[in-house]
């Protein structure tokens, strides 16, 4: 059991004001994931409710007791570093147990329990090793498992991922889900800026810009029903058109926003359509991503398999009926038709 | 593989320069090695750089006495070897003469003549035959003058001399006495120092490295008659080793703490934050995490530590005295230099002596600054 409760939680280095009144309540056994652009505070909020960064104001409650003052050993929390931390003059096997070491375990019960980590993750084989004779994603095995052989209730993930390749990413991605279906009751916290990430892993996630918390909600509430302008900008690729103008003004809104795959490519002109000129395409086999520069500027459009648009073609955009966003003066959305 | 064999000019030149400067001190060294294991006959007559070859010298002796003279077919004749009066063991003779001035005059096996018919023989291995028509009645024998062909010789002769007959040996194990503990103590308490300036959070922090930095440039001849006065007064820290450990402790302590705080400061972030997480306090971490990686800068401040503790001697002459018992090698070569300053054999052995520990210091731990311990603990590594 981990609840986490954030309550106007500020941070500031002197006159750098990192996290603006941030309010989080997050459920034991939740999967959250922060995402934002770089240096929208994420790392750092995770860093305090890690422990590692102080809080400047507000209140940080892990299982309804406060734990601002609280050091990070003695929060019941683990963290995956983006460099992974592992200790390089130390081998797998102590690398894993230095935590229980530290927590005075007896000798034969770390013993059992790193073993016990060493064999869920497929690590038994290089318990012996150091760090460096490991490869990318071994080593991120290893800094998992010095999380989870301290059986801490929080887990808190920093970028872990970005260190990877491609594939490895992926495969590692999928692994991560796999374990977090394994601890139920754990509470998860991930850090990252690829929303492939935060989309697939998430119960719940947490968008960040400029230090505030811009809006929270599973990934398909996100998908579906932007809070605002940023959001819906955010999440999604290729980005949602943000258009203005005309066609915004018609809906009678600031701001009408039309994700690519809700666009209709035609020839011809149709009621509400828009004319422009195709500027070029990506064909990726699977779809293809058009790129139509016309008065209201540049409107990405998507359409399955290949296209048989070319650049320099006249054409006709046309969203989808229901399909669009609509934003008021203020960038926030506005519900209904 | 052909970047590799490919000779740029900027590479060409660096190589050639550090040639040039291993040449500039291993050339040196060498011949102070040579030098002091060679005869110190052979020191004075040749370099080191002839030691392997035999060395033609002149050098004079006398025939025997007029008592060991035989009559032989009408003539007296005194017989017998240069060698036997010599100081020098069996050697080649190549020329022999009767004059000082000519001491290659006549070759070996032939007869050279006095005025008064008196002859000597001198053969190559040293046997001569000495004759006159006329009784000899000179007490002492004739003087010969011979080139003799000495073979190189080695020997550890000066090494034990001076060990053991100048003192050196003495101050060998007092130089050692000083300088260990004045290396430790330091290393000591700098790592610590330069954890706690590089990692933990106290007040005045960046005032106290601006102090230890500004300290850098103290000249310690500075502080020489304060300490002193302290020392006298303490009564128990005067002319001990206690006091001059504390001393070079002292004198090395800022640039040892500027050293390793610039580099554990440089260790990563994260590898200290995840010990935070992992429940280790400051000590711990300073043990377990600090210490094995700040290994290299502790190997490189050691040699700087050593080299400067042994090859001092204005400190230990001011904090440990010049009383015999307690003086240190540079003190005792010092010494040397002026009472044996001729006896090369004993200067080049006690040089030798005093260069060989940093030597062997400075190679068994110049490996640490080639290696690098953080392979592998972040990323890319």
């Amino acid at each position: 059991m981990a609840d986490i409760k954030l309550t106007n939680l500020n941070k500031s280095y002197g006159q750098v004001h990192i996290l603006k009144d941030v309010n989080l309540e997050i459920k034991s056994g939740e999967f959250i994931v922060f995402v934002g652009p770089s240096g929208c505070g994420k790392s750092t909020l995770l860093r305090s409710i890690c422990g590692l960064e102080s809080i400047s104001s507000g209140t940080l409650e892990i299982d309804h007791a406060v734990v601002n003052e609280v050091p990070p050993s003695k929060r019941g929390i683990a963290m995956v570093f983006q460099s992974y931390a592992l200790y390089p003059h130390m081998s797998v096997y102590e690398n894993i147990s230095f935590a229980l070491e530290n927590q005075g375990v007896p000798r034969a019960e770390i013993k059992t329990r790193v073993e016990k980590v060493a064999d869920m993750l497929q690590l038994t084989p290089y318990l012996t090793r150091l760090p460096k004779a490991l490869s990318g994603g071994q080593r991120q095995r290893v800094a998992i498992g010095r999380a989870i052989v301290r059986g801490a209730k929080v887990f808190l993930f920093d970028e872990p991922l970005s260190n990877l390749d491609a594939a490895l990413r992926v495969a590692t991605r999928m692994e991560i889900a796999k374990l977090k279906r394994g601890m139920p009751q754990t509470t998860m916290i991930y850090v990252t800026h690829d929303q492939v990430e935060a989309m697939t892993l998430a119960d719940r996630i947490v968008v960040l810009q400029a230090g505030r918390v811009e809006q929270v909600g599973t990934p398909m509430e996100l998908y579906e029903k932007p809070g605002n302008t940023f959001v819906a900008g955010f999440i999604g690729s290729p980005k949602m058109n943000l258009i203005t103008g005309a066609p915004a003004e018609k809906a009678k809104c600031k701001t009408l926003g039309v994700r690519p795959e809700h666009l209709d490519i035609s020839t011809k002109a149709s009621a509400g359509s828009m004319q422009g000129t195709v500027e070029y395409t990506e064909v990726l086999g699977s779809d293809s991503f058009i790129y139509v520069a016309t008065e209201h500027g540049l409107i990405t459009a998507r359409e399955n398999g290949r296209t048989a648009v070319r650049t320099g073609d006249k054409v006709h955009l046309k969203p989808v009926e229901g399909q669009v966003h609509r934003f008021d003066d203020n960038g926030k959305r506005i519900e209904g038709k | 593989m052909w970047e590799r064999i490919r000779l740029e000019p900027s590479r060409f030149a660096l190589h050639l320069a550090v040639l040039l400067i291993v040449a500039m001190w291993t050339l040196p060294t060498a011949g102070l090695l040579v030098s002091s294991l060679r005869d110190k006959n052979l020191i004075a007559t040749s370099g080191w750089w002839t030691a392997l070859t035999t060395t033609v010298r002149s050098a004079q002796t006398r025939t025997g006495e007029a008592a060991v003279q035989v009559e032989q077919d009408g003539r007296f004749v005194i017989s017998g070897n240069l060698f036997e009066g010599a100081g020098d063991g069996p050697g080649t003779i190549t020329a022999f003469g009767t004059r000082v001035a000519k001491p290659d005059e006549f070759a070996v096996g032939t007869t050279a003549s006095y005025e008064d018919g008196r002859t000597l023989t001198v053969n190559a291995d040293g046997a001569y035959s000495y004759t006159s028509p006329v009784k000899f009645e000179d007490g002492r024998g004739q003087r010969v003058f011979y080139m003799t062909a000495v073979p190189p010789k080695f020997t550890t002769e000066n090494y034990s001399n001076v060990l053991f007959s100048q003192g050196i040996g003495r101050a060998f194990v007092n130089s050692l006495t000083v300088t260990i503990p004045a290396t430790i103590i330091p290393i000591l308490i700098a790592a610590f120092a330069a954890y706690a300036l590089a990692w933990m959070k106290i007040p005045g922090r960046g005032f106290m490295i601006s102090v230890v930095v500004g300290l850098l440039v103290v000249p310690l001849q500075m502080s020489l008659i304060p300490l002193l006065k302290l020392y006298n007064a303490s009564g128990f820290l005067s002319k001990t080793y206690l006091g001059i450990w504390l001393a070079h402790t002292g004198f090395g302590l800022p640039f040892a703490i500027y050293l390793l705080r610039s580099y554990i400061a440089g260790l990563p972030r994260d590898l200290i934050e995840s010990a935070q997480v992992d429940g280790a306090n400051d000590f711990k971490i300073f043990r377990r995490i600090i210490l094995p990686l700040s290994f290299p800068a502790l190997a490189s401040f050691a040699i700087f530590q050593f080299l400067w503790v042994w090859n001092d001697l204005l400190v230990a002459i001011v904090f440990l005295g010049t009383e015999p018992d307690k003086t240190v090698l540079t003190y005792q070569l010092n010494s040397l230099l002026g009472s044996r300053g001729g006896n090369w054999e004993i200067l080049t052995a006690s040089a030798f002596i005093t260069i060989v520990v940093p030597l062997l210091v400075f190679f068994s731990l110049q490996g640490y600054f080639v290696r690098g311990l953080l392979a592998g603990s972040v990323k890319g590594g």
